[in-house]
């Protein structure tokens, strides 16, 4: 690798030819402050927070987007610097509704931090014209708050360079300039698909998922009803990072424990309904190859991906298993097995999720999704909601013990919990596949199908399996979706089976995850870690293939007799609609 | 063969003052009186001296008629073009001498110019490419594609030392150079910025509408110099004259086969494209303008990469002005001597200037770099009307600054212009007297800057909101001293830190005016005054008793029924009813009525 001599602050440096000075500095253990910057994804250097001095220059440059150069002398906080920086914020806020007492992000939000680092003393030094914009909560999963926007411009630009759809960007310009969709349509009225990326990757409090906590907090409340909850695979890799863990800490016993806490009746895994779903899926698949039917077969567990699917490749959906996602397989098992067993009133039961997803939101109020007559699920809540929940009742997370899931939808394998991952749902579905196809068990590392593991955004393989080649392919991020949809349509590629996920490295970096600043996003990469907490589980559960969960053994023993049985069909699996790129 | 020449002006001066009237009536006449088939009408470009449109010359005389009317023509028409008898009543005036007429070149209009990029407008038909081959064009295409290496035609343009006449000055040739590498192996593109956005000047628009194919020829030199295949020229659609002759010209060049496949049977290919732009004035910034023929959102984008490196469509490109396009060909030809010989040390050549405002002739000059200011007011430009003092000249439109009267004698060049905190920009020049309040000026600019800040980055977004925004409390008379401290700070702010030309030279007409004028903005904020009685909400119109007849005409015309009094007694402004219009003062005939 090339490197260039450059001096930083006065000391010399050799760093890699290439780097911009943000990463020099940051090679030199020198912090430079960014708000508009994601590595990768927006490098416009449009918010100027990140100026530096650069000996010769005309006037002060970007370090987020600067190239180094051989014999550059840089000057990362002359009092210049910090003064620009400080009447930047001062700007900023001059347009900026300033309410941090009630914000949602107050706390972690990146200009709250920034103004406390700077001073920011005199917060109304600039004030001036600030327009008032009304909140957008016309999607089902988010509001946009632009009187907490800074147009950094985060949002809209994972939307369009990573998900591929750029239904949020600027209007008007100028001081008039305003994130929104086009012609000023509600987000609702768009083709967004929920993800949630934007909400991820917002700064401030001007994005955010729509509440839904206290609607839990009503139904613990009210005697007549019996609350039961279920938290996805990813949640517990993510949600002690709400509570300063670090990033990658698996917390599933504490989860379990601080939700019979918060007082839930019944305390279910969704990892439970993620094996049900490889066993309908797996032999899904199975009966497709042997019978002819429409290959490649693609996973549906990810609602975003559907509705992406829907709205920009209506005709693909044919290949689009019909499972159910792992979320309304359980809301549908609960108000079904577990009610007629235990002679429960499905109506009674309020069933709770706990989701690193955003979509999923969405996804609850689908049509085709009330085996029991109701909705399978009533109230889906993200991570970050669960997180707000445990705080809000005095619950001390860290010193919880461990506990387990309630019986019987609690037991789950490790084929379970990897499907937070991408290429986790590929690989569940191959160890189970495996077995079907030659009814002897996969051992050893042979379980680990490490083709499909790792953040790629599009991962391709060919399993061989007794005799028969399997081609795969897995993408996560709708951009990588696009992208493999388009190999199959062109006829480019021969898949299989193709596993997709709408949010890049999978459901681990869903939208309802907790939110990192940009100081973290730049330069350490989240989704790996939570990944890893996951395929930690899966090596550190007892049992690692779905068709070896007893508890999925007597479900179908007790109620569906076997996968894809007419009853499994008419509970497990539903329906999908075409939809237009402008429109819902 | 015609035995003479009508010239028409069909610029958009002319245009708007009348002259397309003026072709069909004179078309009527000449049929009328047979001369239809002896004297061809030709619609030229721009002649410059705008304000004394519409301009009509007959040729082969050289009489320069102005202002003509359409009832003028006939007389034209029976006197001149039938008996051969100059109608001396309209020939325009600088040409009238006791002694007779004298050549148009000798009137202090034209005897101080020196026209290469405005060499053919006003003299040849554009729409004609048999016209501008008459003089000279696509002589050079042809020189530098059959006598010169690429790197010989750089060699030429880097020594003439011609600069870019967009605004910053950029060296042509340098920037030809930095695109040049490569050539063969990738795809390249040579842009032409014709979004000529600075409020006043129109030096660009009068190439096109004048002289289109001289852009087209220089364009396809550049492509030849760097390896280009494919031109784009970024217009603003509010040029249709322009866009037409443009589409015009295209046509012909390729019908000619001098744009095209295999141009002059020499292997080299070239062709261009026109992209209309919607007006915003940000797209006239290099990177905005390439991100806007992409088809985004008109946006700059952070610099390096530069466009030599990675411009149109992530590929090297090179972007020039109409103006530096239109001496390419000619340099090319004249050699970089010749181009070299004109101008000073670090400024070679002519630049053309839109002269406007508070001016005797408003209209469009080519001078050699290094005339003095004066020159160009008092003498090309005639000077202050009305008898009005000269206070200052706006140079460089919402990025440049104010020169005042005491740097009259500064000779026009980048550097000197830029000493004393104004620029050559694209040459707009507003010149301002006595009544111009200079903090009411800098509001001006800044509203435009404002309007049209683009919103991508902090500085310029927010920034010259709020400067905005303490400019309008200085004139409203709400300001203080601190205010001003706060200005300048955040213009000296927004200069270090904005993310693109746009933003980073907004503050520019505050920081040039607080620099020459400051009392003006300290009267405005400690005495609450205007000095130059501009600003409304420091006024207050008056009547002095002692004048006032009691005609009651500025009663009957206050359109707020501010003014009362009885007949033939002095009557009085209540200023809490006046809007401060003005419509008393114009009307008072005896000059009763003062505003202070």
């Amino acid at each position: 690798m090339s490197t260039v001599n450059i001096k930083i602050n006065g000391t010399d440096y050799e760093v890699p030819a290439g780097s911009t000075i943000l990463e020099a500095a940051r090679l030199a253990n020198i912090d430079i402050p960014t708000l508009c910057y994601l590595k990768d994804v927006n490098e416009i250097g449009a918010c100027r927070m990140c100026v530096v001095e650069v000996k010769g220059a005309r006037t002060l440059v970007t370090a987020c987007v600067y190239p180094v150069n051989e014999g550059m002398e840089v000057f990362t906080n002359t009092p210049k610097v910090i003064a620009s920086r400080r009447r930047n914020l001062q700007l900023l806020l001059s347009n900026h509704d300033r309410k941090c007492l009630s914000c949602v992000r107050s706390g972690n939000c990146e200009l709250q931090q920034l103004c406390r680092e700077y001073g920011i003393e005199d917060e109304a030094f600039y004030d001036g014209e600030r327009p008032h914009y009304e909140l957008d909560d016309s999607a089902p999963h988010m509001i946009r708050d632009n009187n907490k926007c800074i147009l950094c411009r985060r949002c809209s630009a994972v939307c369009e360079k990573v998900q591929g759809i750029g239904v949020i960007g600027p209007n008007e310009r100028g001081f008039a300039t305003n994130i929104g969709s086009a012609f000023n349509m509600g987000l609702g009225s768009t083709s967004c698909v929920s993800c949630g990326q934007c909400i991820n990757v917002c700064p401030t409090g001007a994005l955010y998922e729509k509440d839904h906590t206290q609607q839990i907090f009503d139904a613990i409340a009210d005697p007549e009803k019996i609350v039961i909850v279920q938290s996805a695979p990813s949640v517990r890799a993510g949600l002690g990072e709400e509570f300063g863990l670090p990033i990658g800490t698996g917390v599933e016993g504490k989860m379990a424990a601080a939700m019979r806490r918060l007082g839930f009746d019944k305390v279910f895994d969704t990892n439970f309904s993620a094996d049900l779903t490889i066993m309908e899926e797996a032999n899904e698949l199975l009966d497709r190859v042997n019978n002819g039917g429409v290959l490649p077969l693609i996973t549906s567990c990810s609602p975003g991906w559907i509705k992406y699917c829907e709205h920009y490749h209506p005709d693909m959906l044919d290949h689009i298993s019909t499972c159910k996602s792992p979320q309304q397989m359980m809301g549908a098992v609960i108000k079904t097995y577990y009610a007629e067993k235990n002679n429960i009133d499905p109506k009674k039961i309020v069933s709770v999720s706990i989701m690193p997803c955003t979509a999923k939101k969405f996804e609850i109020g689908r049509p085709d999704q009330s085996a029991a007559g109701v909705p399978d699920v009533d109230i889906a809540i993200t991570t970050r909601e669960l997180a707000r929940m445990i705080k809000k009742q005095g619950i001390d997370f860290l010193n919880l013990p461990d506990e387990k899931f309630d019986d019987p939808l609690g037991r789950s394998t490790g084929a379970a919990v990897i499907f937070g991952a991408t290429g986790g749902v590929m690989e569940a579905a191959l160890r189970t596949a495996y077995f079907a196809l030659t009814n002897t068990e996969l051992e050893g590392d042979a379980i680990n199908f490490k083709q499909v593991r790792g953040t790629d955004g599009i991962k391709e393989a060919t399993i061989n399996v007794n005799g028969m080649d399997i081609n795969i392919a897995v993408a996560s991020g709708l951009k990588n979706a696009n992208e493999i949809l388009r190999r199959v349509k062109s006829g480019e590629a021969n898949y299989h089976f193709i596993e997709i996920m709408c949010c890049p490295g999978g459901c681990v970096n869903g939208g309802g995850q907790p939110q990192q600043p940009a100081s973290v996003r730049n330069f350490v990469d989240i989704k790996a870690l939570r990944a890893k907490a996951l395929y930690d589980y899966d090596e550190a559960y007892e049992l690692r293939r779905s068709h070896n969960n007893p508890d999925i053994q007597k479900l179908y023993d007790e109620y569906f007799e076997k996968p894809n049985s007419h009853k499994a069909h008419e509970i497990l699996h539903t329906s999908y609609v075409k939809r237009t790129v402008n429109g819902n | 063969m015609y035995r003479s020449q009508v010239l028409i002006c069909g610029g958009t001066g002319c245009t708007s003052s009348g002259s397309k009237v003026l072709i069909d009536t004179l078309k009527e006449e000449l049929k009328k009186n047979d001369l239809d088939k002896e004297i061809e009408i030709v619609v030229t470009g721009c002649h410059g001296l705008c304000e004394k449109g519409p301009i009509v010359i007959v040729q082969p005389d050289n009489i320069f008629y102005s202002n003509v009317k359409k009832e003028d023509i006939p007389l034209i028409v029976s006197e001149h073009l039938l008996k051969g008898r100059v109608v001396t009543s309209l020939v325009y005036e600088e040409m009238v001498t006791d002694n007779g007429l004298k050549p148009l070149r000798d009137t202090n209009f034209y005897k101080h110019q020196t026209r290469v990029a405005l060499r053919n407008c006003g003299v040849i038909n554009p729409e004609s490419i048999d016209e501008y081959i008459g003089t000279g064009g696509y002589e050079a295409l042809g020189k530098v594609l059959t006598e010169m290496t690429p790197d010989e035609v750089i060699q030429v343009v880097l020594d003439s030392g011609l600069r870019g006449r967009g605004g910053a000055g950029f060296p042509t040739g340098l920037k030809w150079k930095f695109a040049s590498g490569n050539r063969g192996n990738v795809q390249k593109y040579v842009c032409c910025n014709a979004d000529e956005g600075d409020p006043g000047a129109f030096m660009d628009r009068s190439v096109l509408e004048g002289d289109p194919h001289a852009v087209l020829e220089a364009m396809a030199i550049a492509g030849y110099a760097i390896g280009a295949d494919q031109g784009y020229i970024y217009v603003r659609a509010e040029y249709p004259i322009a866009v037409a002759r443009l589409e015009i010209a295209l046509k012909q060049a390729r019908e000619y086969g001098l744009l095209g496949k295999d141009i002059f049977g020499t292997g080299f290919n070239f062709d261009i494209e026109l992209r209309l732009g919607s007006g915003a004035f940000v797209c006239g910034e290099e990177t905005a303008l390439m991100t806007s023929i992409e088809g985004n959102r008109g946006e700059p984008r952070p610099r390096p990469p530069f466009p030599a490196v990675k411009g149109l469509f992530e590929s090297p490109t090179i972007l020039n002005n109409v103006e530096t396009y239109a001496n390419i060909a000619q340099i090319i030809l004249k050699g970089a001597d010749w181009f070299a010989s004109m101008g000073t040390e670090k400024s070679k050549g002519t630049k053309v200037f839109a002269l406007g405002g508070k001016i005797t002739n408003t209209g469009l000059v080519e001078i050699p770099m290094g005339t003095p200011l004066r020159t160009v007011i008092e003498d090309i430009g005639g000077g202050v009307p009305n008898g009005k003092k000269f206070k200052a000249v706006q140079t460089g439109g919402p990025s440049g600054g104010c020169i005042p009267a005491e740097h009259i004698d500064i000779p026009i060049d980048y550097e000197n212009l830029a000493s004393i905190g104004s620029i050559v920009g694209s040459g707009g020049m507003i010149v301002m007297d006595e009544d111009n309040c200079m903090v009411d000026i800098a509001k001006f600019f800044l509203e435009f800057t404002c309007d049209e800040s683009c919103g991508k980055c902090t500085p310029c977004r927010v920034g010259t909101k709020r400067m905005l925004e303490i400019l309008e409390k200085i004139t409203s008379g709400k300001g203080t001293l601190e205010d001003i401290d706060k200005l300048e700070e955040l213009a000296a702010f927004i200069k270090d830190n904005a993310l693109c030309g746009l933003g980073q030279t907004a503050p520019n007409p505050i920081l040039s005016t607080l620099k020459f004028f400051r009392d003006e903005y300290i009267a405005h904020v400690v005495d609450k005054k205007c000095p130059a009685g501009v600003c409304k909400d420091l006024l207050q119109y008056k009547i002095v008793a002692d004048k006032c007849k009691g005609c009651t005409l500025c009663a009957k015309n206050c359109p707020a029924n501010a003014i009362t009094g009885t007949v033939k007694e002095p009557h009085v402004i209540d200023p809490d009813k006046c809007i401060k219009c003005g419509v008393c003062m114009s009307n008072c005939k005896f000059g009763a009525i003062v505003k202070e």
